[in-house]
């Protein structure tokens, strides 16, 4: 292989890490997690922000230990590699605010895209919709790109900037140690932890550690990136990113038939509802806040536990989001949208086209 | 002489975006490319190859690379 290609860059290698996500997350599932959520980087984020009290629906509120792996994985493999670099500055308010849309536009629909394919290859097909809206809005954030829409240049600054996000992450871990769950209290310490719903189900806490770490450290390196994947398809009509996509869908769908959880249907889906247009409308904004933002949620986790200061502002806003999305009542619930979720969509989106038409050329 | 793609400090997918619209515009030659992470490194040089440039070499420079990509 050339010097500039290492293995994890190449088809096989991204197809590889597809395919392992795909099936560590329907075992994790089996070891705990909530059906068609094994891995959900919106919800879980979402549960965090709940186990922080930032939010108080009771069901949804458990600080999770993939999203701390995934973070500190990277950030492993970064330093093993020597690509970890501190970088900062390329629009950070900007990128808070679509993380915060990004993640009521996932809500809406209940689960961001790397759900959105656990959830079809689950048998739930109300997550069609919510493909078809991602793609929707993806393809809207490529023609601001082909627009000449960008950020703005990040600088190079103290490691200390990157090591932020990962640092904090790994307090959440420690506030984990030292106030653990406790059977059949909803609270411990300062932590809030559910006794019902999706929050309730999970894995044991190392072992979605242990596969939240190794995931981190192979995504780190195979660049994986589920909004990418449709993104570059659009742009460039190149399908190296989604292949990996498609590999995860593969492997998770063979994985639920050998376990039994595939469940094939519209109604009665594990926390999903059967509103498509808003399961769609839901995933166009989340799509087009992760393209104006250059990566899906779990890929700026990635990007932020290999030192990108700007990425660690997008997690921020989605946490913050999730917050307000359940205290302002605009996430979804298996009973159909929130009581304010459609109007958020719309505003998110007009936001987002604010964005998109006002940050254009100016690369200096 | 080469033309000059500065894409430090760009995020994705910009860096071969610029890329790309250079290879449109000028067709054949020598086109350099400044990136500054790995990520961009491997993108640029995957999409020079997929539009049938070859890359001729990539040097570290500063804190992140040089790439040459060619076609005849």
């Amino acid at each position: 292989m050339p010097k500039y290609v290492q293995f994890f860059s190449t088809r096989w290698g991204i197809i590889g890490v597809g395919a392992f996500i795909g099936v560590f997350a329907q075992l994790l599932q089996k070891w705990g997690n909530p059906a068609n959520m094994g891995i959900c980087v919106a919800c879980f984020e979402r549960d965090m922000a709940g186990a922080m009290g930032l939010h108080r629906a009771a069901v949804v509120q458990y600080m999770r230990p993939e999203i701390i792996g995934f973070v500190v994985g990277s950030l492993i493999a970064a330093y093993a590699f020597k690509e970890f670099r501190s970088r900062a500055g390329s629009a950070p308010i900007v990128r808070f605010i679509l993380g915060a849309f990004a993640m009521i536009g996932a809500l809406v629909f209940l689960g961001c895209p790397w759900r959105a394919a656990l959830r079809l290859a689950g048998g739930d097909w109300n997550a069609i919709f919510g493909l078809l809206g991602l793609t929707g809005g993806i393809w809207v954030g490529t023609l601001f790109l082909k627009g000449g829409y960008n950020l703005g240049r990040s600088q190079n600054t103290h490691a200390s900037v990157g090591w932020i996000l990962p640092l904090t992450m790994l307090g959440f871990l420690v506030i984990m140690f030292i106030f653990p769950q406790v059977q059949g209290q909803d609270k411990s310490g300062v932590l809030f932890y559910s006794l019902k719903g999706p929050g309730s189900m999970h894995a044991p806490l190392f072992v979605s550690l242990a596969i939240g770490l190794i995931i981190g450290f192979l995504a780190q390196r195979s660049r994986f990136c589920t909004m990418g994947a449709i993104r570059d398809l659009i742009l460039f009509k190149q399908a190296h990113l989604l292949s990996g996509f498609i590999a995860l869908v593969v492997a998770a769908f063979i994985t639920n038939l050998i376990l039994g959880q595939f469940h094939p249907g519209f109604a009665k889906q594990p926390v999903a509802h059967t509103m498509g247009l808003w399961n769609f409308g839901g995933m166009v904004l989340a799509g087009l806040a992760f393209c104006l933002a250059g990566g899906c949620p779990g890929r700026q986790l990635f990007l932020a536990g290999e030192g990108d200061g700007d990425s660690a502002v997008f997690v921020f806003g989605m946490i913050v989001g999730a917050g307000i999305a359940h205290n302002f009542g605009l996430a979804s619930s298996p009973e159909g949208v929130g009581p304010y979720g459609i109007p958020a969509v719309i505003i998110g989106l007009l936001v987002c086209l604010f964005i998109g038409f006002t940050m254009r050329k100016q690369i200096a | 002489m080469s033309v000059i793609v500065d894409a430090k400090g760009l995020s994705c997918p910009q860096p071969v975006l610029l890329t790309v619209n250079e290879m449109k515009k000028v067709k054949k030659g020598e086109i350099v490319v400044l990136v500054d992470t790995d990520t961009s490194k491997e993108n640029v040089s995957r999409a020079a190859i997929s539009q049938g440039w070859t890359v001729k070499g990539v040097e570290p420079e500063g804190a992140g690379f040089r790439i040459s990509i060619a076609k005849d």
